[in-house]
């Protein structure tokens, strides 16, 4: 028979608070930037199948990092709680606000519940409006807090430094192709400062494009057209001699992923 | 009832819970009462008086395929709506054109929309052409007692379908059977006309836009001899809804588009009020 020690609440909230942490800074990151037609969501995966943004509505997206079943059970919560809401009430009733007010209070619950495990996330739930100052982006982190972002955004492993360097080169207005370009620079950099290079293949990428015809507005960005973003506009800038220049002649046959 | 109406503010446990990709098995096992098939009815004497859709017709061409349908809804004698629209696309390759109780169709159609496009975020994959069809049959066989109380609801399914590349069409019963026709389909009040119609004049060559004239042919035979059918009323510019799906996807026909064919059948029937003649051999 063993007597449990006495644990200072604080210091109970204060383990739970770092073994979230530390499981979380593991992966790689993610960043959302809002560029002049949307928002851009940029995640380091060479995983096709696995994703880390997804839709969640028609002007709703869901962005994770950390632990993959633990983010994909809330993805799916999430896309039937709009689904349901939608259903129940109107499509234009689904709102960004709403969702991330559930998943706080979600994650928030799990934290600081005794009984269950802290999830190892942090999520981003974003929402494109008619114009720019409309839309929005929240960034949840693994204690059921919410942070309301605007401009730019990272989470995961290096969020900090990330979120760092973005700030100070992110603008208002930005084309789709700049974004993701700054948002393809800052994952590049690690820790100790190096560079490393990201090529099309490793990076998952899509948007909330407030110009896209359909009622959905959420679009991956795969393949040639993912390249060509990457490519346009390089040799003028003269920055980025990292990305690859053996996919430019693909160019020509371009018009087709265009859906 | 709605998400976070719960106590905690939480997502419940059933929203966390993995499993099924359908919304439909959701929403049955979470909120049985919103099913649109859900309810009991007390006994009725008789027929009851509700807005009821009448005719849609579909053919395929090489290419793809069309889905039309005309815009009266009828209660009994009385002509309850003469706009009213019963052809939608059920995701970005297919499309449902309903025929029936108007109420209960037009929720039927909103939940399948909804089941088609929660398995694509679920999954990351759209459903298989026949997986959709399925799922159809899955509904109008839910709505079974109410059919059998007189609130039947019958659609006729058009896709295109991806793995094969071409247009496909697949007709009910209210049991939920479903059949594939080929070439061409029709159901509803009119549809006796509007079939014999589609069969005269269907060609396996048809290019898109003889197939668009042959659907709007077809119903204007219909509401030529069917009183729950409304023709095109060139008068008030309602003309029938027209839809095609391709490779490309779902497509409507814009009221100019529309207007366009309508005018150009509506102008031979002038001189020949009984339409296009087949050859007698």
């Amino acid at each position: 028979m063993s007597t449990p020690f006495y644990v200072s609440p604080q210091q109970a909230m204060a383990d739970r608070a770092e073994y979230a942490r530390k499981g979380i800074a593991r992966g790689r990151s993610v960043v959302v930037l809002q560029y002049t037609d949307g928002v851009v969501f940029v995640a380091e995966n060479p995983s096709r199948a696995l994703h880390k943004v997804s839709e969640i509505y028609d002007r709703i997206a869901f962005a994770a990092v950390g632990k993959y079943n633990e983010f994909e059970n809330l993805r799916i919560g999430g896309v039937r709680y709009a689904d349901l809401r939608g259903y129940t009430y109107d499509r234009d009733d689904v709102t960004a606000r709403g969702l991330a007010n559930v998943y706080a209070q979600t994650l928030g619950g799990i934290f600081s519940s005794a009984a269950e495990k802290p999830y190892e996330v942090e999520l981003i739930v974003a929402e494109v409006g008619a114009g720019p100052e409309d839309d929005q982006i929240y960034r949840l982190p693994h204690d059921g807090s919410i942070v309301d972002e605007h401009g730019s955004v990272a989470i995961g492993g290096n969020a900090d430094q990330i979120s760092n360097y973005l700030d100070q080169r992110h603008r208002d207005g930005m084309t789709l192709s700049e974004a993701l370009k700054l948002a393809v620079e800052s994952l590049t950099r690690d820790n100790n400062g190096g560079e490393r290079t990201l090529t099309a293949e490793q990076l998952e990428v899509a948007v909330l494009d407030r110009t896209r015809p359909q009622q959905r507005k959420f679009k991956r960005l795969l393949g040639r057209q993912l390249s060509r973003l990457l490519e346009e506009g390089t040799p003028a800038a003269g920055a980025e001699p990292g990305t690859e220049p053996e996919t430019a002649p693909e160019e020509g046959g371009e018009a087709s992923d265009e859906s | 009832m709605e998400a976070n109406t719960r106590s905690t503010g939480r997502l419940p446990a059933a929203f966390l819970t993995p499993g099924s990709s359908s919304f439909m098995d959701f929403l049955s096992a979470h909120s049985p009462q919103l099913l649109p098939g859900n309810r009991a009815l007390p006994p009725v004497q008789g027929a009851i008086e509700i807005p009821h859709g009448t005719t849609i017709v579909a053919a395929s061409f090489p290419g793809g395929v069309v889905l039309a349908g005309d815009r009266r809804a009828t209660m009994g004698n009385v002509i309850a709506q003469r706009d009213i629209e019963k052809v939608f696309p059920a995701d970005e390759y297919s499309a449902v054109g309903i025929a029936g109780t108007a109420g209960l169709a037009v929720e039927m159609v909103k939940l399948f929309q909804l089941e088609l496009e929660h398995f694509e975020k679920v999954e990351g994959v759209q459903l298989s052409l026949e997986g959709k069809a399925n799922r159809l049959s899955t509904m109008i066989r839910g709505n079974l007692g109410m059919a059998m109380q007189g609130l039947a609801v019958v659609p006729l399914f058009a896709g295109w379908d991806v793995d094969r590349q071409k247009g496909r069409i697949f007709s009910y019963d209210v049991t939920g059977g479903r059949s594939e026709e080929h070439g061409f389909a029709a159901t509803g009040s009119g549809s006796v006309f509007a079939r014999g119609a589609l069969k005269k004049l269907f060609r396996e060559d048809l290019t898109e836009g003889q197939a668009l004239t042959l659907v709007v042919q077809a119903l204007y035979d219909a509401a030529d001899d069917d009183s729950a059918t409304g023709g095109p009323d060139l008068a008030r510019r309602i003309y029938p809804i027209v839809t095609v799906i391709t490779d490309e996807g779902f497509r409507k026909l814009t009221e100019a588009q529309c207007s366009e064919i309508v005018r150009a059948v509506h102008d031979r029937r002038l001189e020949e009020p009984d339409g296009p003649r087949a050859a007698l051999l």
